[in-house]
């Protein structure tokens, strides 16, 4: 608690907070560039963790021993490993990520050509899971107060529960077999425009947004009664500008913390929703690139998700930073 | 056991238990029973679609999916139950391994844990499973290791929590080495938390599974999980979409029973640990405050007039039948133990109670009459006239908006200024109440201002428009010693310059003393006196006397002065037969016990018989008689009311009753020892 006379608390307090500022932009970006460095060294590692050989297994016990041994060349396997690993790390900045085993192509080009589809399908997701769980979560906390609306309770906790434990997967599944097989209304799968695009997306976003709207509600539910919002009463704003003014920017705040996280699981999910739907993004390559062990196309696309996630987690962070001044004070 | 019953006492345990029980069931029997006939290859049946023999169809070797939905039960369970084991092992180790490696090593392996936490769980499990291979080990360690993290540092905040308790340290210091002492003190401690963890974590690892079974990655032919069984039916999806989804029926129902459990199991915990709204003191207990407007009005103009107010939550009454009449420029102080309805009695004339809440009784303020749910006319009057300040100023500022845009809001809402000229107003109540800077300050958010800038600001918003009411509820107990005086002197100016009658909500008698005119003290919910602060010397009931014996000296902790009085106020949920005060009052007889002494004008402007104490404080009350003198008044005079069957009447030395006392002669001079060196600054 901050008790220092009054006198010495002039301009100094002024370049604290900008002194804040700088040190949260320090540390966030020391803590991203930590994060990267792991990453890139953890998909370095994968291949090499692998027991037995990489290239073999590759290219299966039918592949000569001659196409063995140049595979081995051409991945730098013969080199000493601390040159290995420099050598992947030149690759990896300079946009180098090897050949595909199976396609022959760049796995950087493979990359490219399916990374919009894998991110409109997890942005798109993303939106709709805030847009249904934000509105939902604020309503519920307020209709449920202190102990009000039990039914309302009751029946939001047990749906928001049986929705949020559904894997992405069988969402989609379930979606396809009574949307498309059933009623025809929409493709099975592939992406053909925007149609095809509603049921991966449905997948992905319900889960994370019965989740959500149960964080948002119980933020919202301690936010509201908290001494703030007694003070927003007692200054006798509407209820419109209390719960929206002053209760929802700070169940947002608290909420995004594992908010968040959440969003970066659906990042995730989008290798099983892509599955389900044969959407040509970058996780049903992943997918079969594992079961045919192509090796330097996962360690890419492992990469590319990877960079996704802290991506999102940075994003996140800032936004904090921005909503609420004081998480970037040190505590 | 007994966690047990109350789990099922819920109806979400009693959900989640059955189907725990169900799948459990399944997993045991369903591969004796059902083996053979999932096993079964009819070559006349292949792919058939769903009948009354092959209720789910069969696959493309004949045999029946029902079976083999039932059947794989057992390996989806088996498999998602391993892979929590190695997730809480592995956890348990790296969570614990800050305790037990000391602060360097401990810290990498934490920094370590915080960075993989971030990663979704499918994708570092897709990692491993690359490293593992395609199979059912590989998937079980690749789930497993993918979930360690969250356990890991799960059991890392645990720990921590737990190696900050007493007795660890005690253990500690008495020479247990760190093995020893998380073996032995800590582990025991964490394990609740992290059993429910690991249930939802056997819920998550189940989901998992399916869904690298799905993919391809996990169970391989001939073996069969519920992923596997949904990843061969997704092909024929068009034909026949119940081979898909009936395994997906039974990973879903899987997955709650472990999930619900869990949630079923934290829940309880969470009632133990953070209590229900009702316990956790937004009701503070009971009392009830029957003043009734005697006395010192100064001015005519009667700011507020409350009529038996009386404050109801289901089952409890925490304020019961409270009036008084305030004027302009009054300053009134309610005091009481913590608990005694003060804040409800001041919440409840805001208006402010919330359901379940139900306020009872009049509350007239500038001649309207105050409803709970009154209309677009009572909030304006409200906002621009009554202002209210709370105890603890940071927690009463939104910690995400500029102090300026919270005090500006007031005008614009309800002076329809528009957003310069309310900041403008702002900038100029904040300068009133004496912040440098205003300009600046204004600017910033709540957390940059120190304590009591924050509660002068706080009162400044209230000066927004023109408050003829100031509702102060402890305003200056979260502050530091040095600053309440600040405050206080604040409210004082305000009040002589503006003619703002002023509440002020008090523990602490003495401060409610020297800034009130007129005194309400509360008990468990009651009035029991109402006077004026000059005769508080001459107060008669025997809570009013204890507490002015108890008035804190400089070596008294301020933030429970009242202690010294022995015993608590009664629960609130108790009802009570004769006066409240009875278990604790040194002249409680039977009278006092069967039947409850009413609020009634004090009888007699006497002083009451002294007891042989009236013999030893001679020398405090002298001072005390000597700074009457000084002051130039007269005699304390008691003109207000109080309730108690025995007023006035002399309190025996200590709180064991010493009838062989004797007497003195009634004396109109205070006998009170009134230490004035004390205080509230
Ligand atoms: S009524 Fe009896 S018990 Fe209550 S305060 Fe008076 S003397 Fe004490």
């Amino acid at each position: 608690m901050t008790t220092l006379p009054e006198t010495s608390l002039g301009q100094e307090f002024l370049s604290a907070g900008a002194r804040g500022w700088l040190r949260f932009a320090l540390r966030r970006s020391g803590q991203l560039l930590v994060s990267l460095w792991v990453l890139v060294t953890a998909s370095f590692a994968m291949i090499h963790l692998i027991p037995g050989d990489p290239v073999r297994a590759a290219l299966g016990i039918t592949a000569s021993q001659e196409l063995v041994e140049t595979t081995r060349a051409q991945w730098g396997l013969n080199d000493p490993l601390p040159l290995q690993y420099w050598h992947f790390l030149q690759g990896v900045l300079t946009g180098h990520l090897g050949t595909s085993i199976t396609s022959r192509l760049p796995v950087a080009d493979v990359i490219s050509t399916r990374l919009a589809a894998t991110a409109e399908l997890a942005l798109a997701a993303f939106v709709l899971a805030v847009v249904i769980a934000v509105p939902i979560g604020v309503a519920v906390a307020v209709r449920t107060r202190r102990g009000r609306g039990r039914a309302l309770d009751l029946g939001f906790a047990g749906t928001s529960i049986v929705l949020g434990t559904i894997p992405d997967f069988l969402v989609g599944v379930t979606l396809v077999s009574v949307f498309s097989v059933g009623l025809h209304w929409l493709p099975v799968g592939g992406r053909t425009g925007m149609s095809s695009a509603i049921l991966p997306v449905v997948s992905l976003a319900l889960g994370p947004a019965a989740v959500l709207a149960r964080i948002v509600r119980v933020e919202m539910l301690s936010v509201l009664e908290t001494d703030y919002v007694r003070t927003a009463r007692a200054k006798r704003l509407s209820a419109a500008r209390i719960y929206l003014g002053h209760a929802l920017p700070n169940a947002v705040t608290a909420s995004l913390t594992l908010g968040g996280l959440m969003l970066s699981g659906m990042v995730a999910g989008t290798v099983l929703v892509e599955s389900v739907f044969a959407w040509p993004g970058l996780g049903s390559t992943i997918v079969s690139s594992i079961l045919v062990k192509d090796y330097p196309m996962v360690q890419g696309v492992v990469l590319v998700y990877g960079c996704g996630v802290l991506l999102i987690n940075t994003i996140c962070d800032v936004a904090l930073a921005i909503l609420d001044p004081r998480s970037t004070v040190v505590r | 056991m007994d966690g047990l019953k109350r789990v099922i006492r819920t109806p979400l345990g009693v959900a989640a238990l059955t189907m725990l029980v169900v799948v459990l069931g399944l997993a045991i029997l369903a591969p004796w029973l059902l083996g053979a006939k999932a096993a079964t290859i009819d070559t006349n049946n292949l792919l058939a679609l769903p009948s009354s023999a092959h209720w789910v169809g069969t696959d493309s070797l004949g045999r029946d999916l029902l079976a083999r939905t039932l059947v794989a039960t057992r390996l989806s369970v088996v498999l998602a139950l391993s892979a929590t084991l190695v997730s809480v092992t592995l956890g348990l180790i790296l969570g614990s391994a800050p305790a037990l490696l000391g602060h360097r090593l401990g810290r990498l392996v934490t920094a370590i844990v915080n960075i993989l936490v971030a990663f979704p769980g499918l994708l570092l499990c897709l990692f491993f499973a690359v490293i593992f291979g395609v199979g059912q080990v590989g998937a079980v360690f690749a789930i497993g290791l993918a979930g360690a993290p969250t356990f890991a540092r799960l059991c890392h905040t645990l720990v921590a929590g737990v190696e900050e308790r007493d007795y660890v340290a005690a253990a500690r210091i008495a020479g247990g080495s760190r093995a020893s002492v998380l073996v032995r003190h800590i582990l025991p401690n964490i394990a609740e938390p992290m059993v429910v963890q690991a249930t939802i974590g056997a819920g998550s690892c189940l989901l998992t599974f399916s869904g690298l079974s799905f993919l391809g990655l996990g169970v391989q032919q001939p073996a069969f999980d519920w992923g596997r069984l949904m990843n061969e039916g997704l092909n024929r999806i068009y034909l026949n979409p119940l081979a898909a989804l009936a395994p997906g029926l039974f990973v879903i129902m899987a997955g709650l029973a472990f999930n619900l459990t869990g949630e079923a199991i934290a829940r309880i915990f969470n009632v133990e640990t953070s209590g229900s709204w009702l316990a956790s003191g937004v009701v503070p207990s009971q009392p009830g405050v029957t003043a009734s407007a005697h006395g010192i009005a100064r001015s005519d103009k009667t700011v507020l007039s409350v009529n038996n107010l009386t404050v109801d939550f289901p089952g409890v009454t925490p304020v019961r039948g409270l009036s008084f009449d305030l004027h302009q420029g009054e300053a009134l102080g309610i005091v009481g133990e913590s608990g005694a309805g003060k804040t409800l009695t001041g919440l409840a004339i805001a208006q402010l109670i919330e359901p379940p809440g139900v306020v009872g009784g009049d509350v007239v303020f500038l001649g309207e009459t105050l409803r709970s749910d009154g209309g677009e006319e009572q909030r304006k009057l409200l906002g621009t006239s009554m202002a209210l300040v709370f105890q603890d100023p940071l927690s009463s500022f939104n910690p995400v908006r500029r102090v300026g845009e919270q005090l500006a809001e007031v005008s614009r809402v309800h002076q329809g200024m528009t957003r310069k000229v309310a900041w403008k107003r702002a900038v100029d109540r904040l300068r009133a109440v004496r912040i440098s800077d205003p300009e600046r300050r204004a600017e910033q958010h709540p957390h940059e201002f120190s304590g009591g800038m924050r509660q002068r600001a706080m009162i400044g918003m209230g000066l927004m428009a023109s408050p003829t009411l100031l509702i102060a509820d402890e305003p200056t107990t979260a502050l530091d010693v040095t600053v309440q005086k600040q405050v206080l002197d604040l409210l004082d100016s305000i009040r002589t310059s503006e003619q703002v009658a002023l509440i002020l909500i008090s523990h602490d008698l003495t401060l409610v003393g020297e800034r009130c005119e007129r005194i309400i003290v509360m008990y468990a919910g009651r009035v029991v006196e109402d006077l004026s602060a000059d005769a508080l010397p001459v107060a008669q009931h025997p809570y009013t006397r204890l507490l002015m014996e108890a008035v804190p000296t400089l070596a008294t902790d301020l933030d429970q002065p009242l202690a010294v009085i022995p015993g608590a106020q009664p629960e609130p949920s108790i009802e009570i037969t004769g006066c409240a005060f009875a278990p604790r009052c040194p002249l409680a007889d039977d009278i006092c016990r069967t039947s409850s002494p009413t609020l009634a004008p004090v009888a007699s402007a006497s002083g009451r018989t002294r007891n042989k104490r009236g013999l030893d404080i001679t020398v405090q009350t002298t001072r005390m008689l000597l700074r009457l003198n000084l002051g130039g008044k007269s005699t304390p005079v008691h003109t207000g009311r109080v309730a108690c069957w025995h007023a006035n009447e002399p309190l025996p030395e200590t709180s064991q009753l010493d009838d062989t006392s004797p007497s003195l002669p009634a004396s109109t001079e205070s006998t009170h020892d009134v230490d004035e060196t004390v205080v509230t600054p």
